[in-house]
C-alpha cells in the first residue's frame, strides 16, 4: 500500500507534466524566462533559488546543528540533556507557517536594517547587490536554517550515540584532550553525519510556505543575497491555484516532479549512509521525525 | 605557548562554541514564541473562537469557520491514516525479518520525507481534478498522505518495545501470529500508539502548504465534504500576506492558537510516554 503511494505519487505527477514536457523539453530548466502570459515557461531560476538558499541554509545550519549535537550528547550535565533534547524539539514542531508569519514581521525588516547599515564599500560586491529590501535570499536562508537545525542536529545525536564508548576512551587514554576525543568521535560517525546533512538538505529543498513568505518571489536568477529571487516549492504555492491553461499547470506540476525526484534522490542517499552506520554498530534508526515519542 | 598549552586551549575554545551553538538556536527559538505570544494575546478573545470573520475594516471578528475546518479536515486525516498506519507498523515490527517489511519501512521515510507541496499537488491531480471542485475532502486526503508515514513509523517503534516473551507467551498457548499481534502486544503498545496519533494530529494541524490548493479556502461557514473549507493555517497565510493591520493581527492570533495545539499535545505527550516509561521500568 505504501510503496504503491510512493510509485503512484511519481506517475501522476509525470502524467499530469506531459504536455510541458513535451512541449519544452529539456529547454525547460534552461530557459529564465517565466511569463504565464505570453506562455512561455522556463524553471531556471525556480531551480536556482531552491539550490541557492538550501545550501546557504546548510551553511549556516550545520555547524551550529552539530555544536547543538555534540553539546547535548558529549558535553552537557545529564540534567539538562532532557530539557535541551525537547527545546530543540519544539523547534521542529512548530509550523512553518508560523515562522513564516514571524519572518515577515519580524525577521524580514531586522534584515532591512542590517542590509542598509552595510557600509558602501560591500554593496559594490555582487553578492551584496540591489536594493535593500529586507525580503530576499538572506532572510530565506536564514529562516530555512533555523528550521532544518533540529533535524540535523537529532539525527547527528543519534548517530553519535551509537559510537562505542571505547573510542573516546582509547583517546583519553592516549592523552587526548575533550576536542580532540570528540573529533575522534566524530570522525568515526561520518558517514552518519554526512547523512544528517543531507536530510537536512532534503527538508530545506521543499520546505514552502515559510520560504515564500520572505523570499520576495521574483524569478530572477541572481547571485545577490539582497535579491527578492523564487523556489521550487514557492511557485507551485503561489501560483497554482491559479493557473489557468493547462500548459501553466502543467509546467507547475512538471516543478513539482522534478523537486519531488530530486528530494527521492537525496533522502534515500542520506538514509543509505545512516544505515550503513548503523548497520555496524547496535543502534536503530529514529524515524525523521525530530518529535516522535520515543 | 607550549604544545599542551594549546592544544587545551583548543579544546575549551571548542566547548565554549558548542555551548555557543545551542544558545544560538535557542534565541530563534525564544523570539518566535515571544513574538507569537505578545503580538497573539492582543487579539486573541472569546469571539475569535465563535465568530466569523468580519468584512475589511471593520474590526473584531474571529476565525470560528477556519477552526471548524481545521478539525474536520484533522478528522479526515486521521480517518484515513490511522488504520492504514497501524497495519503498516504492525507489519513492519512482527514480520521485521523480510524483504517486504524493509521495502515497506523505506516507503515509509520516503513518503515523510516528500516535500507537503508535492503531497499538495498529488492530492490535487487524484482528488480535485476529476471532480473540478476543490473540498474538504481532497483536503483531508492530503493531509492524511502526510500522516501516514508518522504514525507507521511510531506504531513500529512501540510495537519493537514490547518484550518478546509476551509475544512468545501467546504463541505458546497456541494463539495464532494475527491473534498474538492483535489481543496481546497491540493492547499492550495501544497508549504510546495513542500519544503518537495526538502528536502526528498536532503536526498535521499546522500544515499547510498541501491545504493551498486541495481544501483552498472558505469565507463562510462550511461543515460539506464536498466543498472547499477554511483552515486555520490558509487563513493566517491569507491574512499575514494581505495588506491590513486587522488582518495581520488576526494572523497573530491564529498562529498563537496553533501554537499552543502543537505545545499542549507535546507536553501531554512527553508526560504520557514518562509515565510509560516507568510502567514499563517497573515490571
Amino acid at each position: 500500500m505504501l510503496i504503491a503511494l510512493v510509485c503512484g505519487i511519481g506517475v501522476v505527477l509525470a502524467h499530469q507534466s506531459m504536455p510541458s514536457i513535451q512541449k519544452f523539453g529539456m529547454s525547460f530548466w534552461r530557459t529564465e524566462i517565466w511569463d504565464p502570459v505570453s506562455g512561455e515557461f522556463g524553471a531556471l531560476p525556480f531551480i536556482w533559488g531552491t539550490l541557492y538558499s538550501s545550501v546557504l541554509a546548510l551553511l549556516i545550519a550545520t555547524p551550529i546543528a552539530l555544536g547543538i549535537a555534540i553539546f547535548i550528547s558529549e558535553l552537557c550535565p545529564a540534567v539538562l540533556r532532557q530539557p535541551l533534547v525537547f527545546v530543540t524539539e519544539l523547534l521542529a514542531a512548530i509550523p512553518s507557517i508560523v515562522y513564516g508569519l514571524w519572518g515577515i514581521f519580524v525577521l524580514v525588516p531586522a534584515v532591512r536594517t542590517v542590509e542598509r547599515a552595510l557600509p558602501d564599500s560591500l554593496r559594490r560586491l555582487p553578492i551584496f547587490s540591489g536594493p535593500p529590501l529586507g525580503l530576499g535570499m538572506l532572510s530565506a536562508a536564514l529562516i530555512l536554517a533555523i528550521m532544518v537545525i533540529p533535524f540535523i542536529s537529532s539525527i547527528s545525536r543519534e548517530v553519535l550515540k551509537s559510537v562505542p564508548p571505547a573510542q573516546r576512551e582509547g583517546a583519553y587514554a592516549l592523552g587526548a584532550t575533550r576536542f580532540e576525543a570528540i573529533r575522534a568521535a566524530v570522525f568515526y560517525a561520518r558517514t552518519g553525519i554526512i547523512g544528517a546533512v543531507m536530510l537536512g538538505f532534503g527538508r530545506a529543498l521543499g520546505e514552502t510556505m515559510a520560504v515564500t513568505m520572505v523570499i520576495g518571489n521574483n524569478p530572477k536568477v541572481s547571485l545577490s543575497l539582497f535579491a527578492p529571487q523564487y523556489t521550487m516549492a514557492a511557485v507551485v504555492a503561489n501560483e497554482f491555484a491559479e493557473a489557468a491553461g493547462e500548459l501553466y499547470l502543467s509546467a507547475l506540476v512538471e516543478i513539482g516532479l522534478v523537486l519531488f525526484i530530486i528530494t527521492l534522490i537525496i533522502n534515500s542517499l542520506s538514509r543509505l549512509l545512516i544505515w550503513s552506520m548503523a548497520r555496524s554498530e547496535t543502534f536503530t534508526p529514529e524515524p525523521v521525525e525530530a518529535e516522535a515519542p520515543a | 605557548m607550549t604544545s599542551t598549552g594549546r592544544r587545551k586551549l583548543l579544546s575549551s575554545l571548542f566547548v565554549a562554541f558548542c555551548a555557543g551553538a545551542v544558545v544560538v538556536a535557542l534565541i530563534p527559538l525564544a523570539f518566535v514564541l515571544f513574538f507569537v505570544i505578545s503580538q497573539g494575546i492582543l487579539s486573541l478573545n472569546l469571539a475569535f473562537f465563535s465568530h466569523m470573520p468580519t468584512p475589511v475594516g471593520e474590526s473584531g471578528g474571529g476565525m470560528m469557520n477556519s477552526i471548524v475546518g481545521t478539525l474536520i479536515l484533522s478528522g479526515l486525516a486521521a480517518l484515513m491514516a490511522v488504520p492504514i498506519g497501524v497495519i503498516s507498523g504492525i507489519y513492519m515490527s512482527e514480520y521485521a525479518g523480510s524483504r517486504f517489511a524493509a521495502a515497506v519501512r523505506f516507503a515509509a521515510d520516503t513518503l515523510n520525507g516528500v516535500p507537503s507541496i508535492v503531497i499538495g499537488l498529488f492530492a490535487y491531480v487524484v482528488a480535485v481534478l476529476p471532480f473540478k471542485q476543490f473540498s474538504a475532502l481532497a483536503g483531508g486526503f492530503a493531509l492524511g498522505l502526510m500522516m501516514i508515514p508518522i504514525i507507521a513509523r511510531t506504531t513500529e517503534e512501540l510495537l519493537l518495545l514490547v518484550p518478546g516473551t509476551m509475544r512468545e507467551g501467546a504463541l505458546a498457548l497456541g494463539a495464532t501470529r494475527a491473534r498474538a499481534v492483535f489481543s496481546v502486544v497491540l493492547p499492550a503498545a495501544l497508549p504510546g500508539i495513542v500519544t503518537g496519533v495526538v502528536l502526528a494530529l498536532a503536526r498535521i494541524a499546522g500544515e499547510t502548504a498541501p491545504l493551498l490548493f486541495t481544501a483552498f479556502n472558505n469565507a463562510y461557514f462550511s461543515t460539506s465534504l464536498r466543498q472547499p473549507i477554511s483552515s486555520l493555517t490558509v487563513q493566517v497565510y491569507t491574512y499575514a500576506t494581505g495588506p491590513y493591520e486587522d488582518w495581520h493581527r488576526q494572523a497573530w492570533a491564529g498562529a498563537l492558537v496553533l501554537v499552543s495545539i502543537v505545545l499542549i499535545c507535546s507536553l501531554l505527550a512527553r508526560l504520557a510516554t514518562r509515565r510509560l516509561e516507568r510502567m514499563h521500568a517497573r515490571s
